[in-house]
């Protein structure tokens, strides 16, 4: 087993690195072709604006190996925060840009009278069983730090969502290997520990 | 639902951890690392380390006798806590510019907070509030006095400033930071309780979260302030290095008593 962070100068993994060394995974931060194709999991990590985001995706990461191993050889895939958002076809964060196209759906500011950015700790509501939330809570808290949500076409894609002010988002989305979370596992404590064991140790 | 939070103070002095009593004694508890490690396991929300070291002087422990190590700069202690803390991080002390945000970050901080400038260079809080996101910025504001006369208190020189604390609030709001540190230096380490009325205005006045500090002498105190005020979230320093499991414990306390906060939990993975 050996999970890639995809690196493309999205800025501090060390948290992440830190999480999957302290599970006792094998892992490289990384955007080489070889390392992709000889991953068993990839983590797409995200913090700042989708635009530019995806700007450094695209000029980082080799879009043709990637795509080939998450479509074709079905690898599984899990994106964090912006990471998770990249994964839909369009965001609207500065304008329009296209995104990965890997579930479908739209980003879009939350539309709220409660301030933004969402920051704090939240809980996700379980709405479709996963391997992903084995052995936790129903209600379990996550660390969130964002403004912007996915809006999947299929409601299918949506396993979990969570509550702000007046509104309710999507918080985790899935599509067969390619699955997504709005918080950040990261620096969510025991149960971010938890979700990224899942992902590595069951979602395969 | 969106949690209040419970977040311990970690004061930092010339590489140790220290416990203050008003802002003029220090104490040293120890390493800045283990502490903290004991801190993320024992179920706190957040993290705010505030390195209180006055210029110029080293970060070196200078105790190779007895094998803890050596931090040689700020950026060292926040890689080895962003090592063991797997929860979001606040690095405040010594920010001046861009660049020391930028170093913060990049070595593993969430966030930083900013005091004094606040008021002696509030465009550069400004720019970097636009710069990195309000979420990144914490205005971490101390004061003198009570009621509507309160003052804003300068650090450096160990005096009240003229800024009238509440207005003082309002103008650092605009200045778009995500978040204020209220910290009542009258308060700090007596143990006699948060100053409520204080919080409970400020609370009000601004939309930002304000996290509450100074005085906390046992759990019941954060209870107050939940049960009184808006405030968001409830610091403490001291009173969280010296009892085992604190935090899990203050946090307990809390939820016990039905606050909307993290359930308390310690899983074994």
């Amino acid at each position: 087993m050996k999970v890639v962070i995809l690196d493309y100068g999205s800025g501090n993994v060390g948290s992440l690195s830190n999480m999957l060394k302290a599970l006792g995974y094998e892992y490289k931060v990384s955007n080489k072709e070889e390392d992709i194709i000889g991953s068993s999991h990839l983590i797409l990590p995200g913090v700042g604006a989708f635009d530019a985001v995806m700007k450094k995706i695209s000029g980082n990461i080799p879009m043709n190996t990637l795509l080939e191993e998450v479509l074709t050889n079905k690898k599984p895939i899990l994106g964090i925060c912006v990471g998770m958002q990249v994964l839909a076809d369009y965001g609207y964060e500065n304008g329009k840009h296209e995104g990965l196209g890997l579930i479908h759906g739209e980003v879009k500011q939350i539309d709220t009278k409660a301030i933004l950015p969402h920051v704090g700790w939240n809980d996700i509501q379980i709405n479709a069983e996963s391997d992903l939330f084995l052995d936790m809570e129903d209600i379990s808290d996550f660390y969130f730090v964002h403004s912007y949500h996915f809006l999947p076409t299929d409601k299918a894609s949506v396993l979990a969502t969570t509550e702000y002010g007046d509104k309710r988002f999507v918080s985790v989305v899935r599509r067969d290997n390619i699955m997504g979370v709005q918080f950040h596992p990261e620096k969510s404590q025991d149960v971010g520990k938890l979700l990224v064991r899942n992902f590595v140790e069951y979602s395969s | 639902m969106k949690k209040k939070r419970l977040i311990p103070i970690v004061l930092l002095r010339n590489g140790w951890i220290v416990q203050s009593v008003s802002f003029k004694e220090y104490k040293n508890l120890g390493n800045p690392v283990f502490s903290v490690k004991r801190l993320s396991e024992w179920c706190s929300d957040e993290l705010i380390y505030l390195d209180i070291t006055q210029d110029g002087a080293k970060y070196d422990m200078r105790r190779d006798d007895i094998h803890m190590m050596n931090h040689s700069s700020i950026s060292e202690i926040i890689e080895n806590v962003s090592n063991s803390a797997f929860m979001p991080l606040c690095f405040g002390g010594g920010i001046r510019n861009i660049a020391d945000i930028e170093e913060r970050l990049r070595s593993g901080a969430d966030k930083v907070s900013v005091n004094r400038a606040l008021y002696k260079d509030p465009e550069f809080v400004k720019q970097a509030a636009k710069e990195f996101g309000s979420q990144c910025i914490i205005g971490s504001v101390d004061y003198v006095g009570e009621g509507e006369n309160a003052k804003v208190f300068n650090v450096q020189t160990r005096s009240a400033t003229d800024l009238n604390l509440i207005d003082f609030c309002k103008h650092v709001e605009d200045l778009g930071i995500g978040e204020i540190l209220l910290n009542s230096v009258e308060r700090d380490g007596l143990k006699t309780g948060f100053d409520i009325e204080q919080i409970d205005r400020i609370s009000k006045l601004v939309r930002i979260p304000v996290i509450a500090c100074g005085g906390c002498g046992n759990w019941e105190h954060l209870a107050e302030v939940f049960n009184k005020t808006d405030a968001d979230a409830v610091a403490a320093a001291n009173i969280f290095q010296h009892v085992d499991q604190s935090t899990y414990l203050a946090k307990e306390h809390l939820f016990q008593q039905g606050h909307n906060v993290r359930k308390p939990d310690f899983v074994e993975l």
